[in-house]
């Protein structure tokens, strides 16, 4: 099954089984490893990807579903030497213990920023009409989706609420 | 996962007349891709619904809402309409699942997705739903996730979608293309089916119908909630829920419309106890008695015995909740 994909700005061709998920595309046959396989089933958020600007789960979706889509991966945010502002922001407050959770926390992360600027609600805004601002609650919330076994729950919060209402991600 | 082929629709009309050849729509993926996975669902070709043209809101003549059968549950729920007249529906998508599932899952495939019972899930097990005939592993066994209404002898499996509460209490409606290209609505109350001793067969639905859109008719009543009790207070099934669209009139209520999730093979409704409810002045006493009423007729499955006690307080919760101020 031939695929063309935009990954991390760049184009790229796949010629796969129409049973490859986009995170074994990535991981497999673009060599892209950042994106992890926690469950393989929508349950960890460990293989968050951003695909046309929202982030999803790329373990429940086929690479060949996503022909022409643009793909941004962690390696696509920022590199070792330039992060982008969620990635320094997850170093500074320690965001992270054995670090497995923390690309799909960080892709996360960064989509959700624009969900929140977009207006959107969430479970726990008293008020769906109005637009909300980040609490600790809201990112709780709205991160619930990205499961971390170690628990650095509390600093991914806090390096989420310093980017937060900051124009860089 | 088995092999499968795979083919894009560029039509509504090729993906019915493919589905009416044994073929199986994929939309987001979420919950088809993860059975697949699991090969609880095997199914041999697959055809992509996500670029027809089927992701419009649109406002209908009388006031309502369709919402087309690929509107993300994201989109759905940020939408200003549903947020300010339908929050009711709001609010049970951002219960459901995560922010990353519900920007691939549709409003067409949320119908459809199938039970959590556990059994279902595993193939070492009987189950007469994913293989007919081959019994109910879930009777007598581990039932937490079980129905305590309109099951039968041969299935006790809840239907998993918080959206579809939402719906089934805002009266909604589904409209259906077969591959014939004939259009048709189906009230969502007569869309699911009780299980009776043909759970595998779900819905109204036959071969080859796609879900088109839904169609949702104005509010009856302004004053609407949906309170989901789950095992954590994010990313996780309904143990039961309830979605409540009340209208009140001189301190009394002059409409109700209650659904209950997590509690039935689809999403639960009764007309006896809304009834009862209207031209009523809000207290404990009358809350207390409908939801008698309700729970007379439920019927516990060993571990889910507590759901009845459970849903009984949040009847009341949610009515008090409604009918203040
Ligand atoms: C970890 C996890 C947690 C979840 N938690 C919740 C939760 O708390 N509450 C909740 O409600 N849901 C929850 N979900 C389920 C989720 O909401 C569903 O998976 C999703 O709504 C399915 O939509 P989809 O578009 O991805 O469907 P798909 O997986 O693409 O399809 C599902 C079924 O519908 C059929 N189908 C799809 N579209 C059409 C159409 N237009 N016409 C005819 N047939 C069609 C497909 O053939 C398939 O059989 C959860 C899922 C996961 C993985
Ligand atoms: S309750 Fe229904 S889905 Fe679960 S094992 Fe029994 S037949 Fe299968
Ligand atoms: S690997 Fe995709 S959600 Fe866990
Ligand atoms: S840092 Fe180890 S799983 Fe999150």
């Amino acid at each position: 099954m031939k695929t063309t994909l935009t990954v991390n700005g760049q184009l790229r061709h796949l010629d796969a089984d129409p049973r490859t998920t986009l995170l074994d595309a990535l991981r497999n046959h673009l060599n892209l490893t950042g994106s992890k396989k926690g469950c393989d089933h929508g349950q960890c958020g460990a293989c968050t990807v951003i695909v046309n600007g929202r982030r999803i789960n790329s373990c429940l979706s086929l690479a060949c579903m996503h022909d022409s889509d643009e793909v941004v991966t962690i390696e696509g945010l920022g590199t070792p030497e330039h992060l982008s502002a969620l990635q320094q922001a997850f170093v500074s407050h320690d965001g992270f213990q054995c670090g497995f959770c923390t690309p799909g926390q960080i892709c996360s992360a960064t989509a959700m920023l624009d969900e929140v600027e977009a207006g959107w609600p969430s479970h726990v805004s008293a008020d769906v009409t109005a637009k909300q601002d980040l609490t600790v609650e809201e990112i709780s919330e709205r991160m619930s989706g990205n499961l971390c076994r170690c628990s650095a729950y509390p600093n991914i919060v806090d390096a989420i609420m310093d980017v937060a209402g900051s124009a860089k991600r | 996962m088995n092999p499968f082929e795979y083919t894009r629709a560029s039509s509504r009309h090729e993906a019915a007349t493919m589905a009416a050849g044994g073929a199986t729509f994929i939309a987001g993926g979420t919950n088809l891709l993860d059975l697949m996975k699991l090969e609880v669902m095997t199914p041999e070709r697959l055809v992509d619904i996500n670029r027809l043209d089927m992701d419009d809101i649109e406002t209908t003549a009388d006031g309502g809402l369709r919402i087309g059968a690929m509107v993300r549950n994201s989109d759905l729920a940020a939408n200003d309409m549903v947020r300010s007249t339908y929050p009711v529906l709001s609010r049970a998508l951002l219960a459901g699942a995560s922010g990353q599932l519900r920007n691939k899952a549709s409003t067409g495939g949320n119908l459809l997705q199938r039970t959590r019972c556990y059994y279902f899930y595993d193939t070492a097990m009987p189950c007469n739903k994913r293989e007919p005939g081959s019994g109910c592993q879930a009777i007598g066994g581990a039932t937490r996730l079980h129905a305590i209404f309109g099951a039968s002898d041969h299935c006790i499996a809840t239907h998993p979608s918080d959206m579809a509460v939402a719906l089934q209490a805002l009266d909604a409606q589904v409209e259906v293309e077969s591959a014939t290209g004939d259009v048709r609505t189906v009230e969502l109350e007569s869309f699911y089916r009780l299980p009776g001793n043909t759970p595998h067969i779900e819905t109204e639905l036959k071969p080859g119908d796609l879900i088109t859109a839904v169609i949702v008719p104005p509010a009856k009543g302004r004053r609407q909630t949906y309170r989901k009790v789950r095992d954590r207070a994010s990313y996780a099934f309904a143990l039961v829920s309830v979605a409540g669209v009340i209208d009140m009139s001189d301190g009394r209520i002059a409409h109700a419309s209650l659904a209950f999730g997590g509690v039935a093979h689809k999403p639960w409704r009764n007309t006896e106890i809304e009834q009862m409810l209207v031209g009523e002045t809000p207290s404990p006493n009358v809350f207390v008695r409908v939801a008698d009423a309700l729970l007379r007729d439920a019927e516990a499955q060993g571990d889910n015995a507590f759901k009845i006690k459970l849903l009984h307080r949040t009847l009341c919760a949610v009515l008090t909740e409604l009918t203040e101020g």
